[in-house]
């Protein structure tokens, strides 16, 4: 089918991505299935369960709910980028070590959100952990272990600085 | 030299193994494979709950360009299902639709939207027939069946009397009956369906990846629907986020695509949107339950009579046995001396549901703890010591249904949550719309007889030893999330002595893996640790005699320390890798089988028909407490705090056995207080994550977890479930906060504010 499309320049994962899509086609598929960054999943049918997290411009957003076409010009950042050729970022051996990770597939998303959230508050108490982590659901673990999670990770950055 | 010490892996919290590849994003789900022309499908789902079908016309949709291929219900005349006693479940609808979103036709094109696009020129003619919605509708005079074989629209009755009932009653001081009602619930796992088969039209072989907890199962209907040979099937389990039960059968999905994928000659996709994983359902039934129990003045129970009906939904998957675990299940918690169930499961115009996460005993065990509650508030004896009072004289304890319970830490765990939550000091004065509840649970390890009698054993697990001194565990063991690989490492790691390093584990690929019946009934740490241990043993006696034959001594005088096997202090010894070399001289690799199976004594009773439901070699239990604050003004309730007790024989990983006791209580949270699915004419309006309301992390209560460990006799290094039992405990423990904070006792699940504010007005009005 013809579709209306439009040219997009992007930096996703640090690196330029230049790219003509259609105009319909949304971030989540944009980056999986034209990228094939499959870390990013998808868990609903728009907006309800946040496995989709990405950080846009160092912010969490949805990327099932956000146009592809509406990235020019933008940094997107998703879970591939946090360990691409090192190891485990401090959130996911957060995720690891404190099993926040069950069945893992609401992870990346978790993991993204966290990250915005770790980027603005340094050192977030647990109200504040809940309100970064609201729009994302973790159908395994009932929460206690992710927070434990995000804490372990606040803990080992703030040694870092 | 130092001295070598056996690497220790059990009873140690261990991260997951697979965790790293979740963490990191690269771990890859079934919808995660898009290899190059591949091909989509998407299913046409039926827009009426029950009808005949008179035609499908696919002759316009064909035409549009893009569009490869679409089947209907003439695609097969197999029907699928998981009970060899009530198979009639057609992948693609043939004859009659039974609820609103039956798949009746799968469209195979080049993109989603060409499907989409086919999808809505296909014309559908059918005769509608009255539809039913609830469980008494459908039981009705004069109803249309929806199955031919099922008159009267009954799935299955059961009904038994084990003791003397009436006598128990007669005898009884006291006799408090009440009816409740608990809703419909989905598991809403956090991955929708998918499934991904590729044809091989050269050697007509297919290969399916699908979202499963039971590749096994699986592949059995694969090669029934396909009518396919067995061995022309490769089954394959990716990553799988979650199932909670409802991909304990083969899901219509599954068999679509690999029906379709044959039909189209190549490869075919299909992701389920979470409104067709919603539909596609499996989750608990709605259950009315009915019950009376009958006590001495000083609060021992003298008998139990009760009934329970399920809302089946269009089809039977694991119907029979949810009914009959519903019954077989009271049994195990407390000393029973008489008992009468009557259990109707119905079939109604909705989605069928399945197995769902303490399957068949939860609905049942809120309503028999919610009872027990209130009648010792009757007779103003402690919610607690009413237990205490009625406890199994055991272990050691035969029920009335040949249940044989070898471990019970029910009292342990009773124990622990009562000095915890500060029981004794803070019931009770913790103020007004503020209080405290005790619930408890108990749940099988496995069901002893398996679905599909092969006379193989329950589990069979290979371990690979190659030159490389690594060992690969082999196990048809789905990983699901609940931690089954890193357990079944633990247990080789354990045996061997080795670190958890030296193994690697390969699971659920049935060209590679050794057949297992899957993840369900919590059967996986009893029966495949148990299996594990068997073949690691199997693998440490052949390495000692290795090691005997090259230090030239008796194999009863080789002691392995894991990485290191001497015969005394006086020789060297060997290194592990030195005592591989020994071993692999003359045979190369090496792959040892270990098996397990059940003791006969616990294949349950035959004083009813399906009694073999609900035995188990084990039993797990649970005790919790909750605290609630209620809101006067708008009836929201806060559950301020949770302490969860749970027997589970063995702490096997300690880090893993939280988390599941933790996500436990946490999904019963969801089921007492928000989650219930609702219909308008078979039409489900709940089919969304808003619509259909699951906790949130902000909602979501601190947890206290303790672990009893009571060393089952039986379980791998003494373990048992881990990951049911505290889902039950839950509810009850809930509900009877709420009855303490407010004086009104919920009985319909969820406990919702809308239904709570009524409870209390109700009771201002009294």
């Amino acid at each position: 089918m013809k579709k209306n499309k439009t040219t997009i320049s992007t930096i996703i994962n640090g690196r330029d991505c230049d790219a003509i899509v259609d105009d319909n086609l949304l971030l989540a598929d944009y980056l999986r299935e034209d990228l094939g960054l499959f870390g990013t999943k998808i868990g609903c049918d728009g907006g309800e369960c946040g496995c989709c997290t990405v950080l846009i411009d160092g912010t969490p957003h949805h990327a099932c709910l956000t146009l592809a076409a509406k990235c020019d010009g933008k940094t997107i950042e998703t879970i591939e980028s946090l360990s691409e050729g090192s190891r485990l970022s401090a959130i996911q051996r957060g995720f690891n070590e404190k099993l926040g990770a069950q069945c893992g597939f609401c992870t990346p998303g978790m993991v993204m959100a966290a990250e915005g959230l770790l980027r603005k508050t340094k050192n977030p108490t647990e109200t504040e952990i809940r309100e970064g982590l609201a729009s994302n659901i973790c159908r395994c673990t009932g929460y206690v272990k992710i927070i434990e999670a995000v804490q372990f990770a606040a803990k080992e950055l703030s040694k870092r600085t | 030299m130092n001295e070598i010490k056996r690497n220790q892996s059990i009873g140690v919290p261990k991260p997951l193994v697979d965790g790293p590849e979740k963490v990191s994003g690269k771990a890859l789900y079934s919808g995660d494979f898009v290899p190059k022309n591949c091909l989509v499908g998407r299913i046409m789902r039926s827009p009426v709950a029950h009808a005949e079908i008179i035609n499908i016309d696919i002759i316009e949709a064909q035409k549009l360009p893009g569009v490869k291929v679409i089947i209907t219900g003439d695609e097969t005349d197999e029907p699928f299902g998981i009970l060899p006693i009530a198979r009639f479940e057609f992948p693609l609808a043939r004859d009659k639709v039974r609820y609103r979103g039956e798949p009746i036709a799968c469209v195979v094109a080049v993109d989603v939207e060409t499907a989409q696009a086919a999808i809505d020129v296909i014309k559908f003619e059918y005769k509608e027939l009255p539809g039913y919605f609830k469980s008494k509708e459908a039981m009705e005079e004069g109803v249309v069946d929806l199955h031919e074989h099922r008159p009267g629209n009954i799935e299955r009755e059961v009904d038994f009397e084990l003791g003397e009932v009436d006598a128990g009653l007669a005898d009884s001081d006291f006799i408090l009956e009440e009816t409740f009602n608990c809703a419909e619930i989905c598991q809403v796992q956090s991955e929708p369906h998918a499934a991904i088969a590729e044809f091989d039209v050269e050697r007509q072989f297919m290969t399916v990846r699908a979202s499963t907890q039971v590749p096994y199962y699986d592949h059995l209907m694969l090669a029934k629907v396909l009518k396919m040979d067995e061995s022309k099937i490769r089954m394959i389990k990716p990553f799988v986020g979650g199932g909670f039960g409802c991909r304990t059968e083969s899901l219509n999905i599954t068999l679509i695509c690999a029906l379709a994928a044959r039909a189209a000659r190549g490869t075919v996709r299909i992701v389920a949107s979470r409104e067709e994983t919603f539909i596609t359902h499996r989750g608990r039934p709605e259950t009315d339950i009915d019950m009376k129990i009958g006590v001495k003045k000083n609060g021992i129970i003298t008998a139990v009579d009760y009934t329970a009906i399920q809302r089946g939904g269009a089809y039977s998957g694991y119907g029979v046995v949810t009914i009959l675990y519903s019954g077989g299940l009271l049994f195990g918690m407390y000393d029973l001396q008489a008992v009468r169930y009557k259990g109707l499961r119905v079939l109604t115009n909705t989605p069928p549901p399945g197995a769902m996460r303490g399957h068949g005993i939860t609905d049942v065990r809120y309503a028999f703890e919610s009872l027990l509650d209130k009648i010792a508030g009757q007779l103003n004896i402690d919610p607690i010591e009413i237990r205490r009072k009625n406890y199994l004289k055991g272990p050691n304890y035969e029920t009335l249904n040949e249940m044989f319970i070898n471990s019970y830490g029910l009292p342990e765990c009773i124990d622990w949550v009562e000095k915890e939550s500060g029981w004794k000091k803070r019931k009770g004065k913790l103020g007004k719309f503020k209080g405290l509840g005790v619930g408890c649970g108990h749940y099988i390890s496995g069901a002893s007889k398996p679905v599909n009698w092969t006379g193989e054993p329950h589990a069979t697990v290979h371990l690979k030893l190659d030159w490389d001194s690594s060992i690969t565990i082999l196990t048809g063991a789905p990983e699901i999330g609940q931690g089954s690989s890193t357990m079944a490492t633990q247990c080789a790691a354990e045996v061997l002595g080795l670190d958890m390093s030296r193994f690697q584990i390969l699971t659920s690929d049935s060209k590679l893996t050794p057949k297992d019946n899957g993840a369900y009934s919590s059967r996986i740490t009893y029966m495949v640790g148990n299996a594990t241990i068997d073949a690691a043993k199997n693998l440490r006696n052949i390495l000692i005699e290795a090691a005997a034959k090259k230090l030239d001594a008796d194999p009863d005088d080789v002691e392995c320390l894991g990485e290191f096997y001497t015969a005394g202090s006086q020789d060297e010894g060997l290194t592990f890798e030195e005592v591989v070399k020994a071993a692999l001289e003359g045979t190369g690799t090496i792959t040892v089988s270990g098996n397990f199976d059940t003791l006969p004594e616990s294949w349950g009773t035959k004083k009813y028909r399906g009694g073999a439901i609900s035995g188990s070699m084990a039993y797990a239990y649970a005790a919790q407490v909750v605290e609630v604050s209620i809101d006067p003004d708008t009836a929201a309730i806060t559950v301020e705090k949770v302490w969860a007790a749970q027997d589970v024989g063995k702490a096997l990983n300690p880090l893993s056995v939280e988390g599941q006791i933790e996500g436990s209580v946490w999904m019963g949270m969801g089921q007492a207080i928000s989650e219930g699915t609702e219909y308008h004419e078979g039409l489900a309006i709940t089919n969304s994550m808003l619509d259909y309301r699951v906790p949130t992390i902000v909602e979501s209560p601190p947890i206290e977890v303790g672990i009893i460990e009571t060393i089952d006799p039986n379980g791998p290094f003494g373990a048992k479930e881990a990951g049911e039992t505290s889902l039950i405990a839950f509810i009850p423990a809930f509900t009877n906060a709420v009855a303490d904070a407010l004086g009104v006792r919920p009985l319909d699940l969820p406990v919702t504010p809308d239904k709570l504010m009524e409870l209390i007005e109700n009771k201002k009005e009294e």
